[in-house]
């Protein structure tokens, strides 16, 4: 039998409804977990225990009542920078290393309405910017599955706290890849929904065009019932969009291979694609055949323009979203400084670590006069052309199927002085959040090292019902 | 050589909405600092904008009172900038497609009737305040409190010919805004500010030459001479073959000049790109013709009619339509006492002086259309005179009684009784022999001495045209 940490949303829920456990024991056990791998792995940033425990303690007088739904009580990480009212969010920065919200992210008050327990905020990359979780101030993460290796990023603590049992899920966030990708290299599963469809207000914005929250979990069940969760039109986010939520966990076991058309798109199968990854995902392609799906060749022709396009969109959107990091209301203000213009530079020279500077330089170039038209303005038109790509693609195809990042988990220290080459590692998770669809990273094999290898399958607008259902007839078939 | 001034003016004006234009914070003045706050005025990490429903309401009509073409999809814009009064970094603002474009206003300058264009009408959010404090004004504090009260920025074309066009200009514009209940006007508080463009250039030339930003002027009347001293300033510049700078200027309402704020080269890059948070505005056209039904007759065609309507010079209709409460007044008015000139006369004389001696406005008037009707009414029938009539406005102005109650209390009805008033006049005829006297020689004069005589003897009550006519019968007979 699983250890208790070892078990997901839906196992511990079980558990709990038939009182075998309480919520309080869970939740002692997961914070001993923390207690004893966090120095190792780095996962958690903020450790809240009496929150957590105080938490769970109406959690299980809700269960005793009989007052329970999948989610209640069951202990969660949250990714820090998703603000939670009294719980420091720092989004992996010294800018913010003391920020105490005074509000609750749309997310976090629709689980704390379900009873979730908070255990903590997730380590991540500054601000989300980074592939490898090495760019957060309070340190590496590194890889449950190899401690010399990254766990990915920028969602690298949320992803390697669900792989190494230090809760039975967490939230993280997805803007260029950065569930899919740290999910794919510690083997759990991420899912990044269609832009709208999850609130965005709380999360501290990195790219607001392109940034949607979603759950990494255990499996594809659990990925269902955390996502219910969390959907759904908010008011106080304009760019999410009012549709209903459908029931993803109910529709998720209908047998959907047979028949089913799989779009295998030409241009992601490229030279660099390391040979392990590209044949796991091949047989597990075979086996789709094998079970009656159809596999078609299709092509998203602009995708060789992808990350030259969200290097341009997402760090313009960046500068002017990280210019509130002034040290006037908040957050980090650098001791000593000659006027207002010395305190600005130096609190912003002083707070943000290399990437951020990197990508805030980028962007206000992208945006200044002059040449705005040639970066910012083609950018977006691009970007539109690779949303027609899906739209045409979706015409043809149910879903779409590739591998989520080109290679396994690379070493700590790897690429971190080559930002071009940490940049590519996005070069299948990007095109999605340019065109808003969602899309889910999936284990499906591991590699001779025994690294796990994340297949995406990714899907139309709103189709999370459909991606959740294949991927969850995938991972019955892998298994 | 002869220039030609060329002027365009920006105006921002503040919106009258209950709440502020991209969360629900209070858009209230003068509560304690930072009272009126939430995460999204204040710029917390992770608060987004919601847009203000009301906010575009009146910028439409703003725009429809403007003859403006309302864009039906209009696109806002992320201005940005560091300064501490600007939580967010950048002001949310419309840049490329703003709500309104392409509009006019007449105005008229000594008699003459001219139309100023109207660029565009955007909407955008206003910043804090800051205080500077302690010795050496070393501490600063800021004021979130007004950070995210709605704006709109009207943007006049290079029409503007003259400082008194100007003027004209902005007077139209305000009242138009205080017309629609959209904007209280008022610009020594700063909800209704000003800032101007100005260039010269040979006359005859259609080449625009430098132009010079003029800020800082906070009445109407600093506008004009701000424009004044920046013509003469550029002129005597010009006229010595030097050649104009163009750069920001703010005027200094003290020494009466312009000074130097910044140039074109310390100008902001403001990279300017659409708010990601916000979707397109997209507004239908039923909306607009709801909105279009709301918007009342404005203040330059009132003017217009009630010149034509009611046969009154332009200076007085000038000041009926300044405010639409006293333009109401002034029309119910007449319908009291059918009266034009007279309810007038009254309105601007009387009340508006009482008011203003009072320091009041005319919305805080208690006196009503009726009162003065009635009182002009009483005067006309002749049961009072214009004089006694002073005396009744007098009172009815503190005790809000009717008139007709004064006259009778007070007992002032105009004396038109012949009989009466002949005993009266024979009796002083009798004790003046030296004046009548002086009057049978010719000294016409003296006719005003008796009636002065008659008018003591009857406390004033006396009417002066009965009286007239009786000393003249009876004096030259």
């Amino acid at each position: 039998m699983l250890n208790i940490y070892e078990k997901g949303i839906l196992e511990l829920h079980n558990l709990l409804k038939k009182k075998e456990i309480t919520s309080k024991e869970v939740t002692e056990i997961f914070l001993q977990r923390i207690d004893e791998l966090n120095k190792d792995i780095n996962a958690y940033i903020t450790i809240c225990a009496d929150i957590a425990m105080s938490q769970a303690e109406e959690a299980d007088k809700k269960i005793a009542k009989g007052d329970i739904n999948p989610l209640t009580g069951i202990p969660l990480g949250i990714k820090d920078l998703i603000t939670t009212k009294g719980i420091k969010t720092t989004c992996g920065s010294k800018m913010l290393y003391n920020y105490v919200p005074t509000y609750n992210a749309t997310v976090y008050e629709k689980l704390l309405n379900k009873s979730i327990v908070t255990l903590g905020k997730n380590n991540m990359d500054e601000f989300a910017m980074g592939s490898s979780n090495e760019t957060s101030y309070f340190g590496v993460v590194k890889n449950p599955n190899d401690l010399e290796r990254v766990p990915g990023g920028s969602s690298g603590g949320s992803a390697a706290a669900v792989a190494s049992n230090q809760c039975a899920a967490s939230l993280g966030s997805d803007t260029g890849g950065s569930i899919r990708q740290p999910a794919a290299f510690c083997g759990v599963v991420g899912l990044k929904p269609t832009y709208g469809r999850v609130s965005r207000y709380g999360l501290v914005a990195f790219a607001s065009s392109l940034d949607q929250i979603g759950p990494i979990t255990k499996n594809v069940e659990d990925c269902a019932v955390l996502l219910e969760a969390i959907s759904g039109y908010d008011p106080k986010d304009s760019t999410s969009i009012n549709r209903e939520v459908p029931n993803y966990f109910e529709n998720i076991k209908k047998d959907c291979l047979k028949g089913l058309k799989v779009g295998v798109p030409k241009e992601y199968f490229i030279e660099g694609i390391n040979p392990e990854v590209k044949s796991t995902v091949e047989t597990t392609l075979k086996e789709l055949e094998k079970n009656g799906s159809e596999i078609v060749e299709i092509s998203l022709p602009h995708t060789e323009y992808a990350v030259a396009v969200y290097y341009i969109i997402a760090p313009a959107e960046a500068s002017s979203n990280l210019a509130r990091f002034d040290g006037v209301k908040y957050g980090f203000r650098a001791s000593k400084f000659e006027d207002l213009l010395d305190m600005y530079k130096k609190t912003r020279a002083e707070g943000f670590g290399d990437e951020v500077k990197r990508r805030i330089m980028l962007g206000t170039y992208a945006l200044s006069s002059g040449y705005y038209d040639a970066y910012y303005l083609k950018a977006s038109k691009v970007r539109n052309l690779i949303k027609l790509d899906f739209v045409e693609a979706f015409k043809k195809v149910d879903v779409i199927v590739c591998p989520v990042t080109p290679t396994t988990a690379f070493k700590l220290g790897e690429k971190v002085d080559n930002p071009l080459e940490m940049y590519l590692n996005d070069i299948f998770t990007i095109p999605l959040n340019l065109a808003g669809n969602c899309g889910i990273s999936l284990p499906v094999g591991r590699d001779s090292s025994n690294l796990p290898i994340g297949m995406q399958i990714i899907g139309n607008f709103f189709e999370e019902d459909k991606i959740l259902n294949v991927a969850y007839n995938i991972e019955q078939l892998v298994n | 050589m002869e220039y030609e001034v060329v002027i365009g003016l920006e105006v921002h004006a503040q919106l009258l909405t209950d709440t502020k234009i991209f969360c629900g914070c209070s858009n209230k003045f003068g509560e304690t600092p930072n009272e009126n706050t939430c995460p999204v005025c204040t710029g917390q990490p992770g608060s987004l904008p919601v847009l203000n429903k009301k906010v575009v309401e009146f910028a439409i009509k703003a725009g429809l009172a403007t003859d403006c073409k309302i864009n039906k999809r209009s696109i806002f814009a992320r201005k940005n900038y560091f300064y501490p009064d600007l939580p967010k970094g950048y002001q949310i603002s419309q840049y490329e497609l703003p709500i309104c474009e392409h509009g006019k206003i007449k105005i008229n300058v000594n008699g003459k009737e001219k139309e100023i264009g109207i660029t565009r009408i955007h909407m955008e959010e206003d910043a804090g305040k800051l205080s500077h404090e302690g010795i050496d004004r070393n501490s600063s504090y800021v004021d979130f409190n007004r950070t995210g009260t709605p704006l709109i920025e009207i943007v006049s074309e290079p029409d503007i010919r003259s400082p008194e066009e100007a003027a004209e200009y902005l007077k139209q514009l305000r009242n138009t805004v205080v017309y629609l209940g959209i904007c209280d006007g008022n610009m020594e508080e700063g909800s209704f500010r000003c800032d101007a463009n100005i260039s010269l250039r040979p006359k005859g030339s259609d080449k625009f030459g430098t132009k010079t930003e003029l800020k800082n002027m906070n009445s109407f009347r600093n506008v004009q001479k701000a424009l004044e001293y920046e013509i003469k300033r550029q002129k005597e510049i010009l006229e010595e073959g030097g050649v104009i700078v163009q750069e920001t200027r703010l005027w200094n309402a003290d020494k009466g000049i312009t000074e130097s704020m910044r140039s074109k080269e310390e100008a902001h890059d403001y990279r300017y790109f659409p708010d990601p948070d916000l979707l397109p505005l997209i507004i239908d056209d039923s909306w607009i013709e709801e909105i279009k039904k709301s918007i009342p007759e404005l203040p330059y065609e009132k003017e217009k009619r009630f010149i034509q309507q009611y046969k009154i010079s332009r200076d007085d209709a000038d000041v009926l339509v300044s405010s639409k409460i006293l333009a109401q007044f002034f029309e119910d008015t007449v319908k009291y006492c059918n009266d034009p000139v007279a309810a007038n006369n009254w309105i601007r004389v009387e009340l508006l002086g009482s008011l203003n001696y009072e320091g009041k406005s005319i919305e805080e008037c208690k006196l009503t259309p009726e009162h003065i009707g009635e009182l002009i009414s009483l005067i006309k029938k002749g049961t009072i005179s214009g004089k006694i009539a002073k005396t009744v406005f007098r009172e009815m102005y503190e005790t809000l009684k009717k008139p007709e109650q004064i006259v009778k209390e007070k007992g002032l009805t105009q004396i038109s009784d012949e009989g009466e008033l002949k005993g009266i006049i024979e009796n002083i005829i009798k004790n003046s022999p030296a004046q009548v006297e002086q009057y049978k020689n010719g000294k016409t004069k003296v006719f005003g001495f008796f009636v002065g005589q008659v008018m003591k003897a009857t406390k004033g009550q006396a009417n002066p045209q009965v009286v007239n006519r009786l000393l003249k019968d009876m004096l030259d007979k």
